[in-house]
């Protein structure tokens, strides 16, 4: 009768990823913007730069810049809900309540991580079309790798977003942790300045920064038709990025509190 | 009869103020013990360690024969919260159905939990349209869920009218009949009386452990809620010497009348 608990179970691990999706799916609204907003946005930057000429012999800015976006929208969006969706888990009782039952704290963490994981993918996949077939936008490599890299993205959001939250004591704070995080990653990722023109103690900053290796792979996919190993370098960091901020959430979640 | 639970020399501090000042108690298996006593005598607080998610300071809490809080203990207790947690985003049937799943249980069992709470009609209700005592209920249906043996309510009927009241009671003596252990904290004296155990808190500390039938003998009152005041005012009187001694002897006097007649609080 006495189950020890697992530091994971895949079955608990699932059985939360089923609760938060079938949270999400009674907000429509929310599903609405998460799948939509980050096409209409793209479109804003599509209309912005349609008309500015492209210096001879490199890419549009658009092509550019929207591929990143790519990255960057799963990232922030899923760091916001994130971030938010803990942060009422521990405000209304119900991860005191969790962590009285055989959940282990990594089967909670990684089944916020693989909903908000799945989201994303759903959310990337209708971006990508939309943007290469109503927007142009140019990719030289495989689309299901700008998928991919949106989704580690999305993770690397989620993992921060769980860890943020238990810095926060109210909604105020969390969504103030947003700006914290996301700004000076979106900086430094070389998309404004190149990271070669940066002062050398910018650029050992953003070789810190996640966000970084994301519009790095990205940029790579966007101008190589074959796979590149930088590019699986840089998606491998942030996935390890992802699993240590998952880790330090982990740390954080206490099952004993004063 | 054996005991589900001991408690031993516990200590608890929250913030600045201690709450439990080395409290001692035990609660007899298949049984429903009622804790009870004012806002503010520590009984959340006891809940909380008895389930294993409150710090403590020192002492031991000994469930089911293991450490409180013990991962082997998780699938064994089952705690609902005085707020409702439950997610009010699911309907009542998904959150029965979740919880279940945490147990390891399947969807039977969470149709079985709602039924016993009387839910079983606004099972495709979302928890957020739901009357404040409709969320107790679900809260309770999902600890229900997965047939604890030792379930802790923090003021579980808190709300509801008094058919569903009784109801529940009823719910409750059905579970310690077949051998659930039920600590039930409520500030309503008119419920001591339904439990098999009392224990009186006061101040995080145990004013009396006893029966409901002991309890009026010993006070000489058929009414418990009289039963609980004396007890609080002779123990008030003890405090007062008590403190009289040790501060200023020649005050002993006006300082024990004058706290008797300050702290004399509504149970």
């Amino acid at each position: 009768m006495s189950t020890a608990t697992a530091v994971l179970s895949p079955r608990l691990t699932a059985a939360t990823t089923g609760r938060v999706l079938r949270q999400l799916r009674h907000d429509h609204r929310t599903i609405a913007m998460m799948v939509l907003l980050p096409s209409l946005l793209l479109g804003l930057l599509y209309l912005l730069w349609r008309d500015v000429p492209a210096p001879p012999g490199q890419p549009g800015v658009f092509d550019r810049v929207g591929l990143t976006m790519l990255g960057v929208f799963p990232f922030v969006v899923m760091f916001l809900v994130t971030s938010i969706a803990m942060l009422r888990e521990r405000t209304s009782g119900t991860l005191e309540r969790l962590l009285t039952t055989p959940l282990s704290r990594l089967d909670l963490l990684l089944g916020y991580g693989a909903a908000f994981g799945l989201a994303a993918a759903v959310q990337a996949v209708v971006t990508v079309t939309v943007a290469t077939t109503l927007y142009d936008l140019d990719v030289a490599g495989s689309l299901w790798l700008v998928v991919l890299i949106a989704v580690v993205d999305a993770v690397l959001g989620v993992a921060l977003g769980l860890l943020a939250s238990a810095f926060a004591r109210s909604e105020f704070q969390a969504v103030q942790f947003m700006p914290v995080v996301v700004l000076p990653q979106f900086f430094l990722c070389g998309l404004l300045v190149p990271r070669e023109q940066m002062a050398g103690w910018l650029q050992a900053v953003s070789d810190v920064l996640p966000l970084t290796y994301a519009v790095e792979a990205l940029q790579e996919v966007g101008r190589s038709a074959a796979e590149t190993g930088t590019m699986w370098t840089d998606v491998g960091v942030v996935a390890g990025a992802a699993v240590l901020a998952l880790a330090l959430a982990a740390a954080t979640l206490r099952r004993r509190t004063s | 009869m054996t005991d589900a639970v001991t408690v031993t020399d516990l200590v608890v501090d929250r913030g600045r103020r201690r709450v439990l000042p080395g409290l001692s108690c035990t609660v007899p298996a298949g049984r429903v013990t009622g804790l009870l006593g004012p806002s503010g005598s520590g009984k959340t607080t006891l809940m909380r360690a008895l389930v294993g998610v409150q710090q403590v300071r020192s002492g031991t809490v000994t469930v089911l024969g293991e450490p409180a809080g013990s991962p082997g203990l998780r699938s064994r207790v089952g705690y609902v919260t005085q707020a409702p947690s439950v997610y009010p985003d699911l309907t009542v049937r998904e959150n029965a159905r979740h919880f279940a799943a945490l147990y390891g249980r399947g969807a039977r069992a969470a149709d079985d939990a709602l039924e016993a709470v009387g839910l079983t009609g606004a099972a495709g209700q979302l928890v957020a349209d739901l009357s404040g005592g409709q969320r107790g209920r679900a809260s309770l249906a999902c600890a229900l869920v997965g047939e604890p043996e030792l379930l802790v309510l923090d003021e579980p009927t808190v709300g509801l009218d008094p058919v569903l009241r009784v109801e529940l009671w009823e719910r409750f003596h059905a579970l310690a009949a077949a051998g659930t252990t039920l600590v039930v904290s409520s500030h309503v004296m008119d419920e001591a009386g339904r439990c098999d155990r009392l224990l009186l808190l006061r101040q995080g500390r145990l004013l009396a452990d006893s029966t409901p039938a002991q309890l009026r003998a010993d006070s000489g009152t058929d009414d418990l809620e009289e039963s609980f005041l004396r007890l609080v005012r002779a123990q008030q009187e003890v405090d007062a010497s008590g403190q009289g001694r040790e501060h200023r002897r020649e005050e002993r006097a006006r300082s024990g009348a004058s706290r008797g007649s300050e702290q004399v609080s509504r149970a």
